[in-house]
C-alpha cells in the first residue's frame, strides 16, 4: 500500500486514502441501483479497514468503561442482533442497511479498542437526522416499513451507547422486538426456524450478562433448556389465546404489494406473464382420488365485457341477482382448497362448484366470492360436479350480455364468423368448426407471443402472428363465437396442477393461470370450451411444462426437469403445507371449533381472554405455592414471626439484619450502636434463642415463653 | 452445668496456651474445640510461626501423653506404627511399638512424607486402630492427631489427597503474629522452656468426660435446618468443585457443639456454626474458577455471608 510506506506517522492521511478507495466501491452500487449483497460487500470492507488495520488503541480503563458486560456478552448481543436484522436487511432502503452496517462496524471497531465511542452531541445528530431520513423516505413514521427502519437504526445506535448493563439488557429486548417484526414479512417455516435460534442467542446473550465469564455452550445450553421448558406453555397459549379475525395491522398499504395472481380483468399478455411464477396460488386435497388432469379446471373471475382488447366482468344488469343452477350429473367430488392470500375476494373452485362453502357465496356466472379480500391464507370445501347442466334456463339479460361486441373493430373476424352463421350451422358445428380451424392452421401455444397492436387485437392474433397464450384463444374463440350468435363468455382461472407425492395433495401454480371460454347452448346451459386445448393437447392433458418449448422461460420448479431437484421440491412443498396447515391456518374459526369439541363455548375472544387469564393466575397461584412450599414452612413458627417483626422495627431504625446473622452476633452489633436498646433487645434475642435453639424446659413451657417474646417486642421502641 | 470442674479447667488451657502462642486466642480456642469434638487438627502455614509450638503447649496443658514424629520423605510405615522384633531369650517375636501409640500425636510437616507413610497414618486416625503384620491393635484413647503441613506450593512436599484431608475435623491457619504480640515474643522467654514448665491443667479423665459431654449438647430443629441449608448451598452453588459431604456436616455440628460447650452453653446457635465453619470447611472446598484457585477459607466465608439463617 502506498499510503502506508509513504506515511506511516499519519494516520489520518492513511484513512483518507482508504476512504477514496472504499466510498466508491460503496457509492458506485449505491448509484447504479445494484442489489444490497454488493453494499453490504462494500461496508464489510470499511469495518475490516476501521478495526483490523488501525493502529488506535484505547487505554484499558477507558475500554472498560464502554464494556459494561463481557466481551463475550457484548459479542453473543452482536450476533443475536445481525440474526434477526438480517432478514431486514434486504428490506430496508439502501442507505438505511449502509447506515446500519456502519454503525455496527463502529461498534465491532470500539469493542476492539480501535476507536472510540462517537460523543453524545454526534449521536444526537445522528438519531435526528436518521429519523429526518426515514420520514423523508416513507413520508411517515408510522406503519409497518418506516417502524421497522426505524427500530434498526435506532438499534445500531443504541449499540454505540452501550454504557451500563441496562443498556445491553434494553438492546437484548429489541431483539426481541425485532423477532416479532419479522413475522410481519414473512411466516413461513425457515423464518420461523430462523427466529426460534435468534430467541435461543437472545436469551444466551441474557444470561450471560449475568455471569463473570460466560461461555458459549453453557449459556447457549442454558437458553435452549429455558425455551424447552416453556414449550407446554407455549402451545397452551397458541391453542387457547383469543385469536383475532384478520390481521391485527390492517394498513391497506401493505395489502397486496407485489403479490402475483389473476387480476379483475384480462388482456393479451397478462396470463402469459404469470407463467414466469413459481409462486403456489393454492393446494388442494381430495377426498376421493385426484382427477384427471385434463379435467382440473378451478374457476375464477368470468369475464363477459369485451372492449377490444381487454375482457372485464361487467356489470350485472339490475335485478339480475338469480341464483346459479347446477345440475351435477356425475357423482360430485369433495376437496378443500388452502388458498394463498392474494388480496382479491374470489376462491378458486373445481368446475363446475355443485355446492358452495359455508363463507362463500357465487355469483350468477357460478364464479366463488368471500366475503371480503383474501388476505391471510384461507381453507374451505368444495364439491365438484365434471359432468353438470349450468343454468339450462339463463336469463334474456344475460344472453344478451354473451352478445355483445365492440362496435366497429376486427372486421376480419366478424367476417369470419358471419360466413360460419350464415352456413346455417348448428352452434356445436360452429365450435368444431372454430376448434378445428385452430387445430389445423399453423397456431402455435406459447408464454411468449409477439405484441398486439391497440385497434384489431383478434384479428391480428387470428390471421396474422397466430401465436399466443391461453388468454389469446380464449378472448379470439369468445369473440368469433359471439360473432356467430353464440353467447360465450370467458373464465379464468388454473388449469391442472402438480399433485406432491409426498403429502399427497395437489399444488398449484401461478404459472398454471388458464383461460378458456365458455358457450350456453340450449338445453345443455354453460358448456366448457378449451380453444388452448384444440392448440397444444398436451398443455391441458399433461401441464403446461410439457407443451412449452424449451426455450420458452419457465420457473425451474414449475417444469421439473431434474427429478432429484423436483423430489426436494415436492419434500419442501409438503413441509411447507403442514405448517400452512397446522400452524398459520389455525384461525379465529378452527379455534372455536376446537374449543366447540373440547365442551367450551366461547363465543368471542373476549369471553376466551378472561377464561384464559383466570387459566393463567390459577397456574401462576399454583406454581408460586409449589415454589414456595420448601422456602415458607407450612406451619408458622409464632416465636418466628415475632423475631422477624423485631428485626423489621429495627430496620426501619437503619439496622437491617443480614440474612447470615444469628440472633446474638445481631443483638450484640444492635448494642454496639444503639445502648439504649442494648438491654430489651438482648432479652429478646435471648427468649428468642431459648425457644428456637434450646431444648424444651419442662418448667417453662413454650407457648407461655412465645407469649413473652410477642410482648416484648410489642413493647419495644425505638 | 453438671461438669462445671471441667469447664474452668478447659478455659485454664487456653488461657494458658495463649502465654505460649501470643495473639492466636481464637485459633487456640478452635483447636481445642477441635480436640474435644474428637476431631484430628490440620495446622497450614510457613515455617516458623509456632505450628510446633502450638500442639506442643495443647500437649502438655491437657496432661497428655504425647509423641511426636518428624515427618520426612524416607520415612517408613514401620517408624510410625512399630516393629516385631526376634527376641533371643524369649524365642519369639516381640512387637516394639511406634510412636503412634500415644495420647496426641503431632504429626510434623505430614506433606514431606511419601503418599504410603501418609495413608498409614490415615487408618490410625480413622479407626483408632492399627493393623501391624495381620495383628489389629487399639491405640489409646483419647487419641488425636495434630498435623502441621507446610503449604503445598513448597518444594519438597506431596500433597495431602482429598480423602485424606477430610479426615481432618478442622484446619487452622496461624499467620504472623500482630506487631504488638510479635514485640512480647522477641522479648520474652525461650517457648521451648516456657512449655517445659507448663503444668498440665487437666487429666484425662476430665478431657475424656468433656469429650463425652460434648455429645450431648442439644441441637435444634431449627439448627440442623441452618446446617442442611449450608450443605445444600454448597452442592448447587456453580462455583464450587464439589459440596460439602455429609461427614462434612457431622464435623460442622461437633465442632459447633464443641464450640458451643467451650463457651459454656448446652445449646447450639447459629453463631457457633458460623465461627467453626471457616476451619471446618475451608479444606473441603474447592473453587472450580478458571482463572486461579480461590482459597477454601474465602469459599466457606463467602457461603456463610450468602445463606441465610433460618
Amino acid at each position: 500500500m502506498i499510503a502506508a510506506t509513504a506515511s506511516p506517522q499519519v494516520p489520518w492521511l492513511r484513512e483518507a486514502l482508504w476512504c477514496a478507495v472504499i466510498v466508491p466501491l460503496v457509492a458506485a452500487p449505491l448509484l447504479a441501483d445494484a442489489p444490497h449483497a454488493l453494499l453490504v460487500l462494500g461496508s464489510a470492507l470499511a469495518f475490516w479497514r476501521a478495526f483490523v488495520i488501525g493502529r488506535r488503541s484505547i487505554g484499558a480503563r477507558q475500554h472498560d468503561a464502554v464494556l459494561p458486560v463481557s466481551l463475550h456478552s457484548n459479542w453473543m448481543l452482536l450476533a443475536s442482533l445481525a440474526v434477526v436484522l438480517a432478514p431486514h436487511a434486504w428490506r430496508l432502503p439502501p442507505w438505511l442497511t449502509l447506515l446500519v452496517g456502519l454503525l455496527v462496524g463502529w461498534r465491532i471497531a470500539v469493542m476492539r479498542r480501535r476507536l472510540q465511542p462517537p460523543p453524545r452531541a454526534l449521536l444526537v445528530a445522528m438519531v435526528s437526522a436518521a429519523s429526518a431520513g426515514i420520514f423523508l423516505q416513507y413520508g411517515t413514521l408510522f406503519g409497518r416499513e418506516p417502524g421497522v427502519a426505524l427500530l434498526s437504526v435506532m438499534i445500531a445506535l443504541k449499540l454505540l451507547e452501550l454504557k451500563s448493563r441496562r443498556d445491553a439488557t434494553v438492546l437484548a429486548f429489541l431483539a426481541y422486538f425485532l423477532v416479532i417484526t419479522n413475522f410481519l414479512y414473512s411466516q413461513t417455516l425457515p423464518t420461523a426456524l430462523l427466529m426460534l435460534v435468534a430467541v435461543v442467542m437472545v436469551t444466551a446473550t441474557m444470561i450471560g450478562f449475568h455471569q463473570r465469564q460466560p461461555a458459549f455452550r453453557q449459556t447457549t445450553a442454558l437458553a435452549a433448556q429455558l425455551l424447552a421448558q416453556s414449550i407446554p406453555l407455549m402451545v397452551v397459549l397458541f391453542v387457547f389465546f383469543p385469536r383475532l379475525p384478520g390481521p391485527l395491522w390492517g394498513l391497506p398499504r401493505d395489502g397486496g404489494q407485489g403479490v402475483t395472481g389473476l387480476s379483475d380483468s384480462m388482456s393479451p399478455g397478462s396470463l402469459s406473464q404469470l407463467s414466469a411464477s413459481a409462486d403456489v396460488a393454492f393446494r388442494v386435497e381430495f377426498v376421493g382420488p385426484v382427477p384427471r388432469t385434463a379435467d382440473l379446471y378451478w374457476r375464477g373471475p368470468v369475464f363477459w365485457e369485451f372492449d377490444g382488447r381487454i375482457w372485464s366482468p361487467g356489470g350485472a344488469p339490475p335485478g339480475q341477482a338469480a341464483a346459479p343452477v347446477v345440475r351435477a350429473i356425475s357423482e360430485p367430488i369433495a376437496y378443500t382448497v388452502t388458498l394463498e392470500p392474494h388480496f382479491e375476494r374470489w376462491l378458486l373452485a373445481l368446475d363446475m362448484p355443485s355446492a358452495l362453502p359455508p363463507e362463500a357465496r357465487a355469483t350468477s356466472d357460478f364464479a366463488l366470492l368471500a366475503n371480503a379480500p383474501v388476505r391471510t391464507r384461507v381453507r374451505y370445501e368444495g364439491r365438484a360436479a365434471l359432468d353438470y347442466r349450468a343454468n339450462e334456463n339463463e336469463t334474456e339479460a344475460n344472453l344478451r350480455r354473451a352478445l355483445q361486441l365492440p362496435a366497429g373493430l376486427n372486421p376480419r373476424s366478424l367476417a369470419l364468423a358471419a360466413g360460419l352463421r350464415d352456413a346455417g350451422l348448428e352452434p356445436q358445428q360452429v365450435i368444431e368448426r372454430l376448434l378445428a380451424r385452430f387445430r389445423n392452421e399453423p397456431f402455435f401455444y406459447t408464454t411468449n407471443p409477439p405484441l398486439l397492436g391497440s385497434e384489431h387485437t383478434v384479428d391480428q392474433f387470428l390471421f396474422e402472428s397466430r401465436r399466443g397464450f391461453c388468454e389469446h384463444y380464449a378472448s379470439a374463440f369468445t369473440f368469433l363465437m359471439r360473432a356467430a350468435g353464440v353467447p360465450a363468455r370467458v373464465v379464468t382461472g388454473y388449469q391442472g396442477g402438480v399433485v406432491n407425492p409426498v403429502g399427497n395433495y395437489l399444488v398449484v401454480r401461478q404459472a398454471e393461470a388458464h383461460a378458456w371460454s365458455e358457450v350456453w347452448l340450449s338445453g345443455r346451459g354453460w358448456v366448457r370450451v378449451d380453444p388452448t386445448a384444440a392448440v397444444s393437447p398436451l398443455r391441458v392433458e399433461s401441464g403446461i411444462a410439457a407443451s412449452i418449448a424449451i426455450d420458452d422461460p419457465l420457473p425451474m420448479l414449475v417444469r421439473g426437469s431434474l427429478p432429484m431437484l423436483s423430489r426436494a421440491g415436492f419434500a419442501m412443498d409438503a413441509i411447507a403445507n403442514a405448517w400452512n396447515q397446522w400452524v398459520l391456518s389455525y384461525n379465529t374459526q378452527r379455534q372455536q371449533q376446537l374449543l366447540r369439541n373440547l365442551g367450551i363455548d366461547a363465543d368471542d375472544w373476549k369471553v376466551l381472554s378472561v377464561m384464559l387469564l383466570a387459566g393463567a393466575a390459577a397456574a401462576t397461584l399454583l406454581a408460586t405455592l409449589l415454589a414456595l412450599r420448601g422456602v415458607i414452612p407450612g406451619r408458622r413458627d409464632p416465636s418466628v414471626a415475632a423475631w422477624e417483626r423485631l428485626c423489621g422495627k429495627l430496620a426501619r431504625a437503619g439496622l437491617v439484619r443480614l440474612p447470615s446473622e444469628g440472633p446474638t452476633a445481631y443483638a450484640r452489633r444492635v448494642a454496639d450502636v444503639r445502648p439504649d436498646l442494648a438491654e430489651p433487645v438482648r432479652q429478646i434475642a435471648d427468649a428468642y434463642v431459648r425457644l428456637r435453639y434450646q431444648p424444651p424446659d419442662p418448667q417453662r413451657p413454650a407457648a407461655a415463653l412465645a407469649g413473652d417474646l410477642r410482648r416484648r417486642v410489642r413493647q419495644l421502641k425505638i | 452445668m453438671n461438669d462445671a470442674p471441667f469447664l474452668p479447667a478447659i478455659h485454664r488451657v487456653i488461657d494458658q496456651v495463649g502465654t505460649v502462642i501470643l495473639g492466636k486466642r481464637s485459633q487456640v480456642r478452635l483447636a481445642i474445640a477441635c480436640l474435644l469434638a474428637r476431631g484430628h487438627l490440620l495446622i497450614e502455614d510457613v515455617p516458623g510461626v509456632g505450628k510446633t509450638t502450638l500442639a506442643h503447649a495443647i500437649a502438655k496443658s491437657l496432661g497428655l501423653d504425647f509423641h511426636r514424629i518428624q515427618f520426612t520423605s524416607d520415612l517408613l510405615p514401620n517408624d510410625i506404627l512399630g516393629v516385631s522384633v526376634f527376641d533371643m531369650n524369649a524365642q519369639t517375636f516381640a512387637f516394639h511399638p511406634g510412636p503412634i501409640f500415644a495420647q496426641l500425636i503431632l504429626a510434623d510437616e505430614i506433606n514431606r512424607a511419601t503418599p504410603k507413610t501418609q495413608s498409614a497414618l490415615l487408618e490410625a486416625m480413622e479407626e483408632h486402630q492399627v493393623t501391624i503384620e495381620g495383628a489389629t491393635r487399639r491405640l489409646p484413647e483419647p487419641f488425636f492427631v495434630i498435623a502441621t503441613q507446610n503449604p503445598s506450593h513448597q518444594i519438597g512436599t506431596f500433597d495431602l489427597p482429598e480423602s485424606q484431608l477430610d479426615r481432618f475435623l478442622m484446619r487452622i491457619r496461624l499467620g504472623y503474629p500482630d506487631a504488638e504480640a510479635e514485640r512480647a515474643l522477641l522479648a520474652g522467654a525461650e517457648r521451648r522452656t516456657m512449655i517445659d514448665d507448663l503444668p498440665a491443667c487437666m487429666d484425662v479423665a476430665g478431657l475424656v468426660s468433656l469429650q463425652t459431654r460434648v455429645r450431648s449438647v442439644f441441637v435444634a430443629d431449627a439448627l440442623i435446618d441452618y446446617v442442611q441449608a449450608l450443605l445444600a448451598h454448597t452442592r448447587r452453588a456453580a462455583d464450587l468443585a464439589n459440596g460439602l459431604s455429609p461427614r462434612a456436616g457431622l464435623a460442622l455440628l461437633n465442632g459447633a457443639r464443641a464450640w458451643a460447650l467451650i463457651d459454656g452453653r448446652n445449646h447450639v446457635e447459629p453463631e457457633d456454626v458460623q465461627a467453626i465453619l471457616p476451619s471446618v470447611a475451608g479444606h473441603r472446598l474447592h473453587g472450580q474458577a478458571l482463572g486461579g484457585a480461590v482459597p477454601g477459607q474465602e469459599l466457606a466465608e463467602r457461603l456463610l455471608a450468602e445463606v441465610a439463617v433460618p
